[in-house]
């Protein structure tokens, strides 16, 4: 008993009772906290409060943001972010854990912020989505103009003054949160938007976006600073300037755009040029068209008037021509007469020398030539004659003295030939047949009279006519000849025998 | 003639238009045009800068706000009155 009784004088409590007493405890020590720790296992729940972990190298706390003080937090929370909280913390007696409860949520100073920034930029960079390759020309006159920011507040009243000053433009507005919750989502959701619009369609498809804000603190630009928007700017179809918070202020969005304005204002100015600059400038285009149009009118005028002056007119042109003319025309007759009257002269002086006596002495010359060549004829005729006779008298003598030397010639010649022929028709008589046939031998003929030179021509029964030297015999073939073997070799005796088969 | 190469005009971007228009003042500027071309591009010239005064003409200052449905998707538009 000794042992218990120290237990005893403790309380006995129950679990719930220990678990409340622990709860007013801490939430009486601890009602209100500032902790600064990096965020870990950050969870966004549907209901909208937000659970996360705060640690540091040593120790881990968990904690929650209820949906009310969530909505006031500007930041997206992620892991990796070191920040600084308030609130209070409280226990969880079902299952015997603390947590704090989150009210306000800082960045632990802007160079958290930065790092991240930095970092993600890096990434994007890599990732080639800041290239200048993509950067897009902004339109010279844009008809359509789409902005995208709050459609309340200074930065829209801007924009439209500066752009109703410059060159009043159609402009679609497309309202959006520009920070808080839910605020990149709909930024990156304007600009896919707008690029979705047809060009045809009834919301005319802008040729110009503007991104804008005024300027902030780096969390309230931190909507711009998010991967969503970043790359719905880089992927924007719609060249697109991005005019976020100060000239200072550089967020994300400005590298992933197409131009980068300064301010709201400068955006209006990049977007569209002066309106009575241009009028300015058409008006002085065209005076100088008219004007040098003129002028070079005007230079060929001058030229033309100069080129006239020194044209020479038509009358100066023909006048020594037609002078010459005139001229020669009053010459001609004169000419005609004086030259009629030289050729009648020259005429007559001729014409007087033609008389009869003139062609008297000319045939007499001639008759004179004539009767000349006649006697010079008659005396050549008479040497030739003479010639050719004594010729022909000296010839008959050679003939005569030829014709006794070839009666000669011939007689010899004949008495010759008488002697060769005698004893040719000697010789012939020895070598004839009939020459054998007085020796004792016989002709074999056929019927036809055609000589038979074998016995194998003969056939059995044939009618035969022999002739002999002193006449003529007809015989009759008795059977077939027997030959006698010729004597060359000629085969055997088969191949004679088939001679003679049928 | 004239009328059928400026038929062009009436659809070119501003920016298009006052190049040529100023190409054409160069050109006659100098001077070198013939006779018969300098008329044509006078008249071109004349219709450039109708063209030109006619997109300068079309100043409007509308401005709308989208108006979106439940999705975010575009509907409309509305005027904005934002003074």
């Amino acid at each position: 008993m000794a042992m218990n009784e120290p237990r005893l004088n403790l309380i006995e409590l129950t679990v719930s009772e220990l678990s409340a007493s622990l709860k007013r405890t801490v939430e009486d020590a601890f009602g209100h906290v500032r902790v600064r720790g990096e965020l870990g296992n950050v969870k966004y729940h549907s209901s909208g409060h937000v659970y996360l972990d705060l640690k540091d190298d040593k120790a881990s706390l968990a904690g929650v943001i209820w949906r009310g003080s969530a909505g006031r937090i500007r930041l997206k929370l992620e892991a990796g972010l070191e920040v600084v909280v308030t609130g209070r913390l409280t226990t969880y007696p079902g299952q015997s854990k603390y947590q704090i409860v989150i009210e306000t949520l800082e960045p632990a100073g802007l160079g958290a912020l930065m790092a991240l920034v930095e970092e993600r930029k890096k990434k994007l960079t890599a990732e080639g989505l800041f290239d200048p390759s993509r950067k897009q020309l902004l339109p010279f006159l844009p008809t359509v103009i789409g902005v995208i920011t709050s459609p309340t507040g200074a930065v829209i009243r801007d924009i439209l003054h500066r752009l109703a000053d410059r060159f009043p433009r159609r402009v679609l507005v497309w309202p959006v949160r520009v920070q808080g919750e839910g605020s990149a989502e709909q930024i990156a959701a304007a600009i896919h938007g707008f690029n979705a619009l047809d060009v045809q369609g009834p919301i005319p498809r802008p040729d110009l976006l503007i991104v804008a804000r005024g300027g902030g603190s780096l969390e309230d630009l931190w909507s711009f600073n998010e991967e969503i928007v970043v790359r719905a700017a880089a992927d924007s179809m719609i060249p697109l300037i991005s005019a976020v918070g100060h000239e200072t202020d550089v967020t994300l969005i400005d590298f992933a755009a197409d131009v980068r304005a300064p301010t709201p204002t400068a955006a209006a100015e990049m977007a569209v040029p002066v309106r009575t600059e241009l009028l300015v400038r058409i008006d002085s285009l065209a005076r100088r068209t008219l004007a040098s149009w003129q002028r070079s009118h005007e230079a060929r005028r001058t030229e033309l008037r100069a080129a006239t002056r020194a044209l020479p007119s038509a009358d100066a042109l023909f006048a020594l021509a037609r002078q010459r003319l005139d001229h020669a025309t009053a010459r001609l007759p004169r000419a005609l007469i004086a030259n009629t009257q030289t050729d009648r002269v020259r005429f007559s002086r001729i014409a007087g020398r033609i008389e009869p006596r003139l062609l008297g002495a000319q045939v007499e010359r001639r008759r004179e030539r004539l009767s000349n060549v006649a006697r010079l004829l008659a005396s050549a005729l008479k040497t030739y004659r003479d010639a050719r006779l004594t010729g022909i008298a000296r010839h008959r003598e050679r003939v005569t003295a030829f014709g006794e030397r070839a009666l000669r010639a011939i007689c010899g010649l004949i008495d010759n030939r008488d002697l060769r022929t005698e004893r040719a028709g000697q010789l012939l008589m020895a070598f004839s047949y009939r020459g054998v046939l007085e020796r004792g031998f016989a002709l074999v003929r056929d019927r036809d009279g055609t000589p038979l030179r074998r016995a194998a021509a003969i056939q059995a029964g044939q009618g035969l006519e022999i002739e002999f030297a002193d006449g003529r015999a007809r015989a009759t073939a008795d059977g077939a000849p027997a030959l006698t073997p010729p004597p060359r070799r000629r085969g055997g005796s088969g191949g004679q025998g088939s001679l003679f088969d049928p | 003639m004239a009328a059928n190469t400026n038929s062009d005009v009436p659809k070119l971007t501003f920016e298009k238009a006052i190049e040529e228009l100023e190409s054409i003042v160069k050109r006659l500027e100098e001077g070198k045009v013939p006779l018969e071309e300098s008329v044509a591009i006078y008249e071109r010239g004349e219709a450039l800068k109708r063209r030109c005064e006619e997109l300068l003409r079309q100043a409007e200052a509308r401005v709308e706000k989208i108006t979106l449905d439940a999705g975010g998707k575009p509907t409309g538009t509305s005027p904005l009155d934002v003074a």
